[in-house]
């Protein structure tokens, strides 16, 4: 009997090992021999622990499972059966291209990963030359996943041009975003998958060498991504001859140290080093001037995992999906106060209000949706009036908002915006790296100055105001630049979260 | 953890900077591995960092006091981080984790008196769908309520 019992982490949180060690004695009390995958998350987080039974080739769910259904499920009795789960209808309704084989094999196993698809891409790639693995990436419209949304052809065209002894192709899995869970996801469950993805890019870009910088909140990551580094070094993926390419690749992950602003590419550059984490000036780009100063791709998880399909594929199958010049798949990570939580990848173009209310079903609370805030901190908090919004890059923007690493954290109406808007300016004050002036300072005053229009001072609302626009204004990044979007919209589109404590007060 | 860990040893820290020194980048390894073995970054160890790396003292310094995980002095046998951050809240963190810290009569970043427990903040533990989150040492936990924590800090001894 095959069963799997996934161990990605929010598995795991939610009591998958336990429930796997139940599974087991109970078979070996019925006399039952069973074979047990530990695969990743299929993806909805509701449902986990998920179990899955193998029948025929076919995978039955049951979940969320506990520690007390372990017997039924043994039995075949459980009333926790959801049936098929390819057949779900969340299952059904995504375009799965970057997590096509998330939750379904064992993430270790080299075997399964290749019997789906896995190395498919990396073998194309061999047998193109640089230029051509690079328009290849250019062909598809992959655009930077991590949150600015640059086109990921032309930041590798870059480096493939720069002339120098050694290029490095980094990897940012600092992940973050509140709200954000996809590059967990896809390195505890298929973590080949970024493997393949880093390869083909420094076969791209001439690249010999390259680092995971990963951060430490995430140890189940690190140790999935170090056991699979190694199985993929053994097997002759990684190493001096890529495949037998007479191409050499190899990489390391690197462990962050907690601190938020390390996502911004450049900080994390200086922290891979070894130094503080500070923000540095552009020009130069990381592309010319990266880690140690040599040429560098700095790329989000999902862009590099995304690489593969589109060369098992082909370019123009995955331009194929998607709105405007948001090409391919946006793979959404709903969170917060949901019904149906998850990882949910689909074509660019759905409306954020078909994902919230469709999809997601709304609430778990079941009170009404106030906001949704997108894209991380750094996002902001749309209401519901702004639902029909499609999830394009250009769509978002219109609308004030940005997709980022793609989140999506709901809030019901006992959300109090005041108190978002000043966790936001908080956030922005604790992990500030403290080059700017308008970031450090100005984040302690955004808090101050909420207090006063919390204690009732609406006179502080045009300090807030003014406030904002400064920080937008001097901020070298984001973090210090864009903590105004949440605050703002919050303020905007909730005014009577900021009115309210004044009338209480008069 | 920290309470019980070793106490520092010259040549054991020497050994484990020089297992890193070979590195690109080699500085945050080696106080990783510092602190995975002490539990802190002891300040005999300084010296020995900034002579194997060739950096100053002041240069050191300012590395550690910027990342929040990195702490000179012990924390307690555990380590409790409590997700503070969005997704989170709007799932109730903000009561969860007043309660856990009013349990304990400590603050953020503060130590039990029986020296059981550390609390720190965390923004994010990437458990967003299934919160509030948590992490005990490297143990994650998701859907917490006022019994599960519970549970969990009678199980530390906190
Ligand atoms: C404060 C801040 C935090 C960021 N955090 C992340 C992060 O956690 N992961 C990420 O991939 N990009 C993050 N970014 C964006 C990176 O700077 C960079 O744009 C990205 O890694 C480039 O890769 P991509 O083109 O594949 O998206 C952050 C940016 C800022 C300003
Ligand atoms: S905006 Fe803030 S985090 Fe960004 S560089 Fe300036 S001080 Fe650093
Ligand atoms: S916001 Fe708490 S785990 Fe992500």
């Amino acid at each position: 009997m095959k069963i799997y019992v996934p161990a990605d982490s929010a598995a795991l949180a939610l009591g998958a090992d336990d429930v796997a060690a139940a599974i087991m004695a109970q078979a070996h009390a019925r006399g039952v021999s069973v074979d047990l995958v530990r695969n990743g998350t299929r993806g909805m987080i509701w449902l986990e622990p998920l179990v899955e039974v193998e029948v025929e080739g076919v995978r039955h769910g049951f979940g969320p499972a506990t520690v007390d259904d372990a017997g039924t499920i043994l039995d075949g009795t459980s009333a926790k059966a959801l049936g098929p789960v390819d057949e779900l209808d969340w299952m059904q309704r995504q375009t799965r291209l970057t997590f096509a084989r998330c939750g379904i094999i064992d993430p270790l196993s080299l075997k399964d990963y290749q019997a789906h698809g896995g190395l498919a891409g990396l073998k194309r790639a061999i047998a193109m030359n640089s230029t051509e693995i690079v328009e290849e990436v250019t062909t598809s419209g992959l655009r930077g996943r991590g949150g600015a949304g640059f086109p990921t052809g032309i930041k590798w065209n870059t480096v493939r041009q720069a002339q120098a002894a050694q290029k490095y192709i980094v990897c940012n899995a600092d992940e973050g975003d509140s709200g954000t869970f996809a590059d967990r996801m896809i390195m505890e469950g298929d973590p080949f998958t970024l493997i393949e993805g880093m390869i083909i890019a420094g076969l791209g870009v001439g690249a010999t060498r390259g680092y995971v910088y990963l951060r430490s909140e995430y140890p189940d990551a690190i140790s999935v991504m170090t056991r699979a580094v190694e199985i993929a070094r053994a097997a002759g993926v990684l190493g001096p001859d890529v495949l037998r390419s007479g191409r050499a690749f190899d990489l390391e992950i690197r462990k962050g140290a907690g601190a938020y602003v390390c996502g911004e590419e450049t900080s994390l550059l200086n922290s891979l080093e070894g130094k503080r984490g500070v923000v540095r000036a552009k020009p130069p780009l990381p592309a010319l001037q990266g880690f140690l100063g040599q040429p560098t791709v700095v790329n989000n998880v999902i862009s590099l995992a995304t690489v593969p399909v589109i060369f098992e594929k082909g370019a123009q199958f995955y331009a194929d999906f998607g709105l405007g010049r948001s090409r391919g798949t946006v793979t959404l990570q709903i969170a917060g106060n949901v019904a149906r939580g998850g990882l949910f990848e689909t074509a660019f173009g759905m409306s954020l209000g078909a994902v919230v209310t469709d999809i997601a079903g709304g609430t778990a609370s079941g009170r009404p949706v106030k906001a949704v805030q997108v894209g991380g901190p750094l996002g902001a908090y749309m209401p519901v009036s702004e639902f029909d919004t499609a999830l394009g890059y250009e769509e978002f923007d219109a609308a004030g908002g940005l997709i980022g690493h793609a989140g999506l954290v709901v809030f019901d109406d006992s959300a109090d915006m005041l108190r978002m808007a000043r966790f936001a300016m908080e956030f922005c004050a604790v992990e500030s790296c403290g080059k700017c002036t308008p970031c450090r300072i100005g984040a302690v005053r955004g808090v101050e100055t909420i207090d006063r229009i919390a204690a009732g001072d609406g006179t502080a609302i045009p300090l807030l105001t003014d406030l904002c626009e400064t920080m937008k204004d001097g901020s070298l990044c984001a973090l210090g630049g864009f903590t105004p979007f949440p605050v703002m919209s919050a303020l905007t589109h909730f005014p009577d979260d900021f009115a309210r404590m004044k009338e209480a007060a008069e | 953890m920290t309470l019980s860990a070793p106490a520092p040893d010259l040549d054991d820290m020497r050994a484990i900077i020089a297992q890193h020194t070979g590195l690109e980048g080699p500085l945050l390894p080696i106080l990783h591995a510092l602190q995975d073995s002490f539990g802190h970054i002891p300040d005999v160890a300084m010296p020995l960092i900034t002579e194997a790396l060739n950096i100053s003292r002041a240069e050191l310094h300012g590395v550690i006091s910027f990342y929040h995980d990195f702490r000179d002095t012990p924390a307690g046998r555990h380590v409790l981080k409590i997700c503070r951050a969005e997704a989170c809240q709007a799932v109730g963190a903000d009561a969860l984790a007043e309660a856990a810290l009013r349990k304990l009569g400590i603050d953020w970043h503060g130590t039990t008196p029986n020296g059981a427990v550390t609390v720190e903040p965390v923004y994010c533990l990437g458990l967003c769908a299934c919160g509030p989150a948590l992490m005990l040492d490297d143990k994650v936990m998701g859907r917490v309520d006022g019994a599960k924590l519970d549970t969990l800090l009678a199980e530390v001894g906190a």
